[in-house]
């Protein structure tokens, strides 16, 4: 089915106890009965499409609210035995109990959704729990038997310094980690965040945490990846990966994307009408996936870059290109062994230089 | 409708009005009284029949409609209605019009009495020794002050306004007055019908299938079907292929047209340029001695630099200006070539209200997107060598050592305005480098204040501050006088060290500083943070006399690509490459068209 090529599987959650203030992620409010029904409607979609994966990961949301019903989903799905299964867990609903039942039906990765050691930062954030709950949820994992687990920051959030980041930063880097997502944080329309008059450190500031974080995980072993991804050594998340190196992955469940057969596909932000229906409906969003441009635009977030040869196999100019490099200042982009390269500094500008490399 | 053969029946007159004092609508109710058009196809303001000249409320180009009207004696009188361009920049198309005619209706509106266009229009009729009647509009208004304003006609014009009829154009009450007035205060046309043929061209314009249709009045002589007829400022000579006079919905043709008369020739006419406003149209084998007094060469007073904001419609613009051209000899233009703006023309007009029309339609009825480059005006220069040269482009302005003399265009100019806002008005025109010359009370609360002015101050926003200090009551006038010797600069705009060709201005001295500064500031607001820091230099000679600069951006990242949503991420790319289509990449600096027209418009 799928000519040996390696299937990823997204299933959206869309289920959290209550919104944080900065997210536009789609979720509605957790009850018993609903889960139900969004249960039996991913396995129906799982069956349907009939593919086997090599990576899954429960994303939301928040997944690890239906721990239960993700363990009958991965009952019923087709999965290979080296597959990377993770699911984003909250701090606040840490126990030994979900934590064995998810080891024991295949969950191999876990990712906290700590957000910050900064009690002050946290609340701010509106997120439920303090950086004490956080700590002792990884370490409860780790001694449950996960061996893959990361944890989300968010740097440039109201208060935020330097040197707050950095002592978050000392507190994560002292536990049991494989995996750190740090991501800036971007105000959305329509969230309360929008309409609230905040204390953001302003754009220089918000450059040099991030370049500090940079510089700090990779001298405790955590390596820059992507943009937003740090890991130790072979822990990469396989599943993400996936989306920056244009490889096929089927999303279910509402408000997700697919670039599936060779189409890119999503389904609409409506829990009920994806219960409702036998199979989920799909629009969609792009003719023609996997070009030259979208490989560009996804594989220069990766610190390994863009191969030219690649970029040229899918119909890209590599000539063009690399003259387009040498426009552009040698501190954001550089050249290296045929690969493209974005700088930390690259990376900050990254949609402007993505642009410019390709001609825009 | 029967052809007026005595030209003691025949009365040729025209409308004096200011805008929206009523001109198209008094037109337009003549025009049915008189039956010339059915109730039932009558558009409003049938004259006016460019899209832009009925927004604007103005008429650009002249036209000229036959009428025949039976008058309370009995007799059937033809009446040739004259519309004239009602603005300044058109003030040599009006004197020609004007002279086609032996009298002018004066409209002035009885709540707002007489304006500065009025006048001057007035003004130009009385030197064409026109009979003025005056006819006093709007009478339903609550507003109406039909005895002020026929005593400010007697005071400021100084003609009896006494019987002037009170009408109102809008609710057709008393239209009839105003067509017995014309029988019986405007004279009819003398001229032999017999004497060696002088007819003066008023108005012209392209016709797809005929040509160019010459609109004429017969001054002297007779013209017919077949004529070899000579234009004698040009010397082109034609065949009258078609001869007629012009009906209110379209051309009737007729087999010649006699003195006194006023009609309309086509003769295969190819160029526009061939049939100039004001030259005499005579026979080729039995020529007038002399040719009407009048004519002149009509000079542009404005240029700007037109410049297609994509590169590859530049064919399409000069198509555009083409066959604008065809019916607007006054428009000139000519190929140039920008570093910052690429391929585009050095375009000259009459005056600003003519620029903006230009451009307007240019947009408009040619659906381009265009960049223009600040207006300016002809400055004459005296190198040291004794050359002299006219500029009209501030890319050619000369070295300050090679320059013995400049010089400048001066305007003389009348504003009309309440004389609460003297003061403020003054202000504006010492600001300009005015120079006062009088001020003239019309009554106790309007006044006349006639400066002398620098054209190159009133190119710019003259009208709009005018406007704004006088809250929207003032208007203005003007007549070019001639040209001053001044104190003159060319300021250059540097981006990243480069001068930018299509931002550079000649100015005063004295406005150096001040405008520098404000470009600069503008530039900055307009252009986006780039890659690196961008200074914004201006510099007269190689001194700089203001700076800023644009930081480097930081920050243009999108740090969450999540759940394999890479839409967001597209979106993007096609926002950049969408905004890219409407930059211009100046060396390494990429600026939108905006900041090229933000600073045409600095505020002050």
């Amino acid at each position: 089915m799928n000519n040996g090529k390696n299937i990823g599987l997204y299933v959206h959650v869309p289920f959290c106890l209550s919104k944080c203030p900065y997210c536009d992620f789609y979720s509605v409010k957790y009850g018993n009965e609903a889960a139900k029904l969004y249960k039996s409607a991913v396995i129906r979609n799982i069956s349907h499409y009939k593919s086997k994966f090599d990576t899954v990961y429960f994303g939301g949301g928040t997944p690890i609210l239906l721990w239960k019903e993700i363990c009958e989903i991965l009952e019923k799905a087709d999965i290979e035995s080296s597959a990377e299964i993770t699911v984003e867990a909250n701090p606040c609903l840490a126990n030994e109990e979900i934590f064995k039942a998810l080891l024991k039906a295949g969950v191999n990765r876990i990712s906290f959704g700590v957000q910050s050691l900064n009690d002050n930062e946290l609340k701010s954030l509106g997120r439920r729990h303090s950086s004490f709950t956080a700590i002792n949820a990884i370490e409860l994992a780790h001694a449950c038997g996960f061996g893959n687990i990361s944890a989300d920051i968010m740097l440039g959030t109201e208060d935020q310094t330097a040197a707050s980041v950095t002592d978050t930063l000392k507190g994560l880097a002292s536990l049991p980690l494989t995996h750190i997502s740090a991501y800036m944080l971007k105000i959305e329309e329509n969230t309360p965040y929008a309409k609230t008059r905040l204390k953001l450190p302003d754009e220089d500031e918000v450059c040099e945490i991030y370049l500090n974080t940079v510089a700090f995980l990779e001298a405790k072993g955590l390596n820059q990846y992507e943009i937003s991804n740090f890991a130790r050594e072979g822990y990469a998340c396989a599943h993400n990966i996936k989306y920056w190196n244009c490889e096929e992955y089927l999303g279910i469940g509402p408000a997700s994307h697919s670039f599936y057969k060779g189409e890119r596909f999503f389904v609409k932000r409506d829990i009920n009408a994806f219960c409702e229906s036998e199979i989920q409906k799909t629009e969609l969003e792009e003719k023609h996936p996997a070009s030259a441009e979208e490989y560009a635009m996804l594989r220069l977030r990766l610190c390994d870059g863009l191969n030219l040869k690649e970029y040229e196999k899918r119909g890209g100019n590599a000539k063009k290109m690399t003259e387009n490099i040498k426009k552009l200042p040698r501190k954001l982009v550089f050249l290296k062994d045929g690969n493209v390269l974005l700088t930390s500094e690259g990376f900050l500008l990254s949609n402007t230089v993505i642009g410019r490399l390709l001609g825009y | 409708m029967e052809l007026g053969s005595y030209p003691e029946n025949i009365r040729n007159f025209c409308i004096i009005a200011h805008i929206d004092h009523g001109k198209s609508t008094l037109a337009d109710r003549i025009l049915e009284l008189t039956k010339t058009v059915a109730h039932r196809d009558m558009e409003e303001q049938l004259l006016d029949n460019m899209e832009l000249e009925r927004e604007r409320g103005i008429t650009i180009k002249a036209r000229a409609v036959r009428l025949s009207y039976k008058a309370k004696d009995g007799i059937d009188y033809t009446f040739n209605l004259i519309d004239t361009p009602g603005h300044v920049d058109f003030n040599y198309e009006v004197s020609r019009s004007l002279n086609a005619c032996e009298g002018a209706i004066l409209i002035v509106d009885a709540s707002q009495g007489i304006e500065a266009q009025t006048l001057a229009n007035t003004y130009l009729a009385i030197e064409q020794d026109l009979e003025v009647v005056p006819v006093i509009n709007k009478i339903d208004l609550p507003s109406a002050r039909p005895d002020e304003a026929k005593e400010e006609i007697e005071s400021v014009i100084g003609i009896p306004a006494d019987d002037a009829p009170c009408i109102s154009a809008k609710m057709g009450i008393n239209i009839e007055a105003v067509l017995e007035q014309i029988v019986k205060c405007v004279p009819h046309p003398k001229g032999d019908k017999e004497a060696k043929l002088k007819a003066l061209i008023f108005d012209s314009y392209y016709d797809a299938y005929k040509g160019v249709i010459v609109h004429i009045r017969v001054k002297e002589g007779t013209v017919r079907l077949g004529n070899k007829i000579r234009m004698m400022a040009t010397g082109a000579e034609f065949l009258v292929m078609e001869i007629g006079y012009m009906g209110a919905t379209g051309l009737i043709a007729a087999e010649e047209l006699r003195a006194g008369e006023v009609g309309y020739i086509a003769a295969s006419i190819k160029s526009i340029g061939d049939t100039k406003v004001g030259d005499t149209v005579t026979l080729a084998d039995d020529p007038a001695e002399e040719p009407l007094a009048g004519y002149r060469n009509v000079n542009p007073m404005v240029f700007s630099g037109i410049y297609p904001a994509d590169g590859s419609k530049y064919g399409d613009l000069r198509d555009a200006l083409e066959k604008l051209r065809l019916n607007d000899a006054s428009l000139s233009f000519d190929p140039e070539t920008s570093i910052a703006l690429g391929f585009g023309f050095r375009c000259g007009f009459l005056g600003l209200l003519h620029m903006d029309i230009i451009q307007e339609r240019l947009e408009r009825e040619y659906n381009l997107d265009l960049i223009t480059t600040a207006p300016s005006v002809v400055y004459r220069i005296t190198k040291t060598n004794g050359e002299i040269m006219l500029i009209d482009n501030p890319t050619n302005y000369p070295d300050t050592a090679e320059i013995q003399l400049a010089e400048e265009p001066m305007v003389c100019t009348h504003i009309f305005s309440p004389s609460e806002f003297v003061g403020s008005i003054m202000e504006l025109c010492q600001d300009r480098r005015g120079v006062f010359k009088d001020m003239k009370y019309l009554d106790e609360k309007r006044v006349d204040i006639h400066y002398e002015l620098p054209l190159n101050e009133i190119v710019y926003d003259f009208f709009d501050a005018l406007k704004s200090r006088s809250r929207g009551y003032a208007s203005y006038d003007y007549e070019i006088v001639g040209f001053a010797p001044s104190k003159l600069v060319k300021l250059d705009i540097l981006l990243n060290g480069d001068v930018v060709d299509a931002l550079s201005f000649i100015v005063h001295t004295d406005k150096a500083y001040p405008r520098a500064r404000r470009i600069t500031e503008k530039l900055k607001e307009n252009i986006p943070r780039q890659l690196f820091e961008v200074p914004i230099q201006a510099a007269i000679g190689g001194k700089i006399i203001a700076r800023e600069t644009i930081k480097a951006l930081r920050k243009d990242v999108l740090a969450k690509c999540y759940g394999g949503d890479i839409t967001r991420k597209k979106k993007l790319l096609e926002k950049q490459k969408e905004g890219k289509k409407r930059m211009r990449q100046l060396g390494t600096v990429s600026v939108p068209q905006e900041a090229f027209m933000a600073v045409l418009k600095l505020d002050e």
